[in-house]
């Protein structure tokens, strides 16, 4: 018998929330992550609980978030009953912000799909009723889309929570211990990172854009590939942004984050001023009393991003035991990771429901 | 407590205000040299914990000295040179958005 | 479009100051950015400008950054004072604010010139008004004329602290004490190269003027400011073993000086953990030049030597850049390097010595318990431990779970204390541990200064949504 029942790789949101969630249906988790300098989507995040544009062309991405969402603040409160540690999760409902007929007419066409498909509540608002529920709206801002059901939390700070949770449940987290091989040997994993291996009968690949390769050694294919995404964030001010904007909100800690970027840049995580220029113009013109904070920071970092832009969650055919969960919204979807998927894998495996997310998606043939 | 030193070069000296208290300042000085010169220690009270805190290194690397002056704020006291008629203001935790 | 030159040199102490005088005679377009209002750097500070009538008080070294002010100014450099650098890309274009103002400059070759800040020195109370620290002071003097006054103690260890008490002394003030953290002196074979150096007589005529009028309490250790909103007191342990304090208005801290390199980080220079110094320092060439194309770094943002082998190193990385970009071959860069390498040779003498006694003692370098290692976040000593205990191995990790490093000062006062905190929780060195990953802006500007700059089709495009 194996020291653990479960080996997960990638100590980030998704496989801390995962873990967290096989060690709370009673299984001696290990969690293998790399070192302090890693690319970690975890500590690049925009934060956003985030429902209003997920899920168009699959409808059980779309149910899947709404679920996470739903589940958001019964997870936080767990955490923090654990932990103390409170990860500031608010629901206030969203806003995306147009700039221009343009925009909003796109954003409105893209939501009423949405709508059609999923059922999702929104609304578009012109710029009278924006101003009740965002005051300092600029000159240029036409119109915006509200959904109730879009909120944030503080990603950093779930990032610690989980991690000490991990801790008081018993899961060996183990840092500086990237992966280089898995091999399957008469129904156990052994992992091996350097000279050392951890050996388990069932693993889970979480490590983001490293699951391309980690997939290939048990037999799951993981066409993922690094998107990078930039981010500014200012000092901190006292609050006056009472609703998360997709591209802009307010942390708890007063601090305005302002994003992002969507760029094929392969691993380059580098910021690049014309990038983050073009970001901070389009806040003031959102939010013109931006214009005088000081911006403390600016980073970049590599969503994990599938050809589709939806997560994939599969048990391989040929390693059984073997499973992959990787997605670009690690925040949004701790809830669910932690509290329906991380179950599903504690006990049978994944069910039905999970089909639409399996890899051979991407292999239909579009002829058929 | 810091003091002028006896034999200093002229200079006409100028006028400014620490919220409502008007002071005078060489020239030359920094708003963080003017502060302290002026007797306060503090400047500002922090966005975390509302504790207070002064000029500490004067040569721009701590972002203790922060300030609002001219209604601008968060400024670094010690990289800005004091003027005729400038307000400074000592801070209350968070800057507010907008000035 | 941006401007553009052939030189731009950050930072106008000895170190840039001597670079732009030895390349703007070779003939490059040199410009300096500096963010005071006007040249010496911090050792030099207001040396054209000093209101200090009584100019003595500051000593003939001070004087000394007088000849290099005059070069520079007389070199035909472009000078831009007030002018903060927030950026520098591998492009070698350079983000500059001032007045409120962003732009853009574009440089075949950059000297980060940065030079030293104070070494953070955590102990409890250390964020009290009333605290400073002894480069404060020093820089008070020298800029605006003034000097503390009221109960003041000077804390702490290294040739600075001499320096600023006979210095505080001649400007007829008192102090109330000196507390000397310097550990006993033990003996080594460094101790020969110092007996030859310049260091060793201005050092013990500093100490034996300073002594006449103070007795220095020596072998300091458990310094604590103490007060509740100000600073009231400074307690200590004296070298007995003795609990003790004095009740004091103005505490003045010092433990050495470390390389500013925030900026020289950000641009991608590798930096190796000195143990000797107990800090970063770049890897560079003998010219100075880092292992990023076009990008030199000369004073003591290369590592701690002093003010004079500063301007000798500029003038080096000067002369590589000359030759780099072809202005003189490289015939000629050696030629006229053999002057500055002879000065830079006999104010190395003894250094080894100097890092080893004034060595600054653990406690006053790594904290512990509720004492606040990151003043911006006011992130404690034992937090860090705790986010060691939970599986953070360094301080990247350590900055998402507990934002020390990611205010203003963007970690320019915790980065050492945090890595030396992660290296003894882990039992690890600081080399392995490393330090935080630094991006510009490396010094604070408004959204609206960033949402001027200028940017591509391909970036604009980068960010529209929908």
């Amino acid at each position: 018998m194996t020291e653990h029942d479960f080996a997960v790789i990638g100590g980030g949101l998704v496989g801390s929330a995962i873990a967290w969630g096989l060690a709370g249906a009673g299984k001696r988790v290990a969690l293998l992550d790399e070192g302090d300098v890693a690319f970690r989507a975890s500590r690049g995040n925009f934060a956003l609980v985030w429902v209003q544009s997920k899920g168009l062309g699959m409808p059980e991405y779309a149910r899947w978030t709404r679920a996470s969402s739903d589940a958001w603040a019964g997870f936080a409160q767990e955490l923090r009953e654990e932990t103390g540690i409170d990860v500031a999760h608010q629901r206030p409902g969203g806003f995306s912000l147009a700039l221009s007929e343009d925009e909003l007419v796109r954003r409105d066409t893209m939501l009423k799909r949405l709508h059609n498909q999923s059922d999702l509540p929104y609304e578009i608002m012109d710029r009278t009723r924006l101003q009740k529920m965002l005051p300092d709206i600029g000159p240029e801002v036409v119109g915006g889309a509200y959904c109730p059901l879009d909120g944030h939390a503080n990603s950093p700070r779930l990032l610690r929570a989980l991690h000490t949770a991990l801790k008081q449940r018993g899961v060996a987290y183990l840092p500086e211990h990237g992966v280089d091989r898995i091999e399957h040997r008469g129904g156990v994993f052994v992992v091996h990172s350097g000279t050392r291996t951890v050996e388990a009968p069932r693993i889970v690949l979480t490590a983001g854009n490293g699951n391309r390769k980690l997939g290939e050694m048990v037999g799951l294919d993981v066409p993922v590939r690094p998107q990078r995404g930039q981010i500014v964030i200012t000092e901190k001010a006292a609050p006056f942004l009472n609703y998360p904007v997709v591209t802009i909100r307010q942390t708890d800690e007063g601090g305005v984050m302002m994003g992002d970027s969507l760029e094929e840049a392969g691993f380059d995580d580098r910021i690049g001023l014309g990038v983050v220029g073009t970001i901070a113009e389009r806040a003031v013109r959102m939010f013109p009393l931006l214009g005088s904070l000081n911006v403390v920071r600016t980073w970049a970092a590599l969503r994990v991003m599938t050809q589709d832009g939806f997560p994939i969650y599969e048990e391989s055919r040929s390693h059984p035991g073997a499973f992959v969960a990787t997605c670009h919204s690690g925040v949004t979807l701790a809830a669910a990771h932690a509290k329906l998927l991380a179950p599903l894998i504690a006990a049978d495996g994944l069910t039905d429901d999970f089909t639409a997310f399996s890899a051979k998606r991407f292999h239909v043939s579009s002829a058929a | 407590m810091f003091h002028r030193l006896p034999d200093l070069a002229d200079a006409a000296l100028v006028t400014l205000t620490i919220d409502s208290e008007v002071i005078t300042a060489r020239p030359s000085d920094t708003v963080a040299a003017a502060l302290l010169a002026a007797g306060h220690a503090a400047c500002r009270e922090t966005a975390v914990s509302s504790t207070p805190r002064g000029p500490y290194c004067l040569m721009g690397v701590c972002f203790d000295c922060l300030v609002t002056i001219d209604g601008v704020g968060n400024r670094q006291g010690c990289l800005v040179r004091v003027r005729e008629g400038m307000h400074v203001e000592t801070q209350r935790g968070k800057r507010v958005a907008g000035r | 479009m941006s401007e553009t030159c052939d030189l731009a040199i950050i930072g106008a102490g000895p170190a840039g100051m001597a670079a732009a005088a030895t390349a703007a005679r070779l003939g490059l377009d040199t410009v300096v950015l500096d963010e005071q209002p006007s040249p010496g750097g911090q050792i030099y500070r207001a040396i054209t400008e000093t209101p200090v009538r009584q100019g003595t008080i500051f000593g003939d070294d001070y004087w000394r950054g007088l000849d290099l002010a005059r070069a520079f100014a007389n070199s035909g450099a472009r000078y831009l004072p007030n002018s903060t650098v927030f950026s520098v890309d591998s492009r070698l274009e350079i983000g500059v604010s001032s007045g409120g103002k962003a732009r853009l400059l574009q440089a075949r070759h950059v000297i980060v010139a940065t030079g030293a800040q104070e070494r953070p020195m955590p102990i409890p109370g250390w964020t009290l008004p009333g605290v400073l620290t002894a480069g404060a002071a020093q820089i008070l003097l020298k800029s605006a004329g003034l000097a503390p006054s009221g109960r003041t103690v000077l804390a702490g260890s290294g040739p600075l602290l001499w320096l600023l008490a006979a210095q505080l002394q001649r400007a007829g003030g008192t102090l109330s004490a000196i507390l000397d953290t310097t550990p006993r002196m033990t003996f080594g074979v460094d101790m020969l190269s110092f007996l030859a150096s310049p260091y060793l007589s201005k050092g013990r005529a500093l100490m034996r003027e300073t002594k006449q009028q103070i007795a220095p309490i020596d072998r300091v250790t458990g310094l604590r400011a103490e007060g509740d909103s100000r600073l009231r007191r400074v307690s200590f342990t004296d070298r007995s073993g003795v609990a003790d304090h004095i009740e004091c208005d103005t505490l003045l801290l010092h433990q050495g000086v470390v390389p500013n390199a925030n900026l020289a980080m950000s641009i991608g220079c590798t930096h190796r953990w000195d143990d000797a110094q107990l800090c970063f320092v770049p890897t560079l060439d003998t010219w100075g030049h880092s292992d990023v194309a076009g990008v030199s770094i000369a004073g003591d943002g290369a590592g701690i030597a002093g003010a004079e082998s500063a301007a000798e190193r500029g003038r080096l990385a000067a002369l590589d850049a000359a030759c780099r970009l072809g202005r003189i071959d490289q015939a000629t860069r050696d030629r006229e390097a053999e002057t500055p390498r002879r000065v830079l040779t006999k104010y190395g003498r003894g250094r080894a010595f100097l890092d080893r006694i004034f060595r600054p003692i653990d406690a006053h370098r790594i904290p512990a318990g509720d004492t606040l290692a990151c003043r911006c976040e006011e992130v404690s000593a034992a937090q860090i431990t705790e986010a060691v205990r939970i599986g953070g191995t360094g301080p990247n990790q350590l900055k998402a779970y507990l934002r020390c490093g990611m205010g203003p000062c963007q970690g320019r006062l915790c980065g050492l204390t945090v890595t030396e905190l992660i290296a003894q929780a882990r039992g690890k060195t600081p080399a392995e541990i490393g330090h935080y990953r630094l991006r510009p802006p490396v010094k604070p500007i408004t959204v609206a200064e960033l949402a001027s700059l200028p940017r591509s089709e391909a970036e604009a495009n980068a960010v529209a949504r929908q």
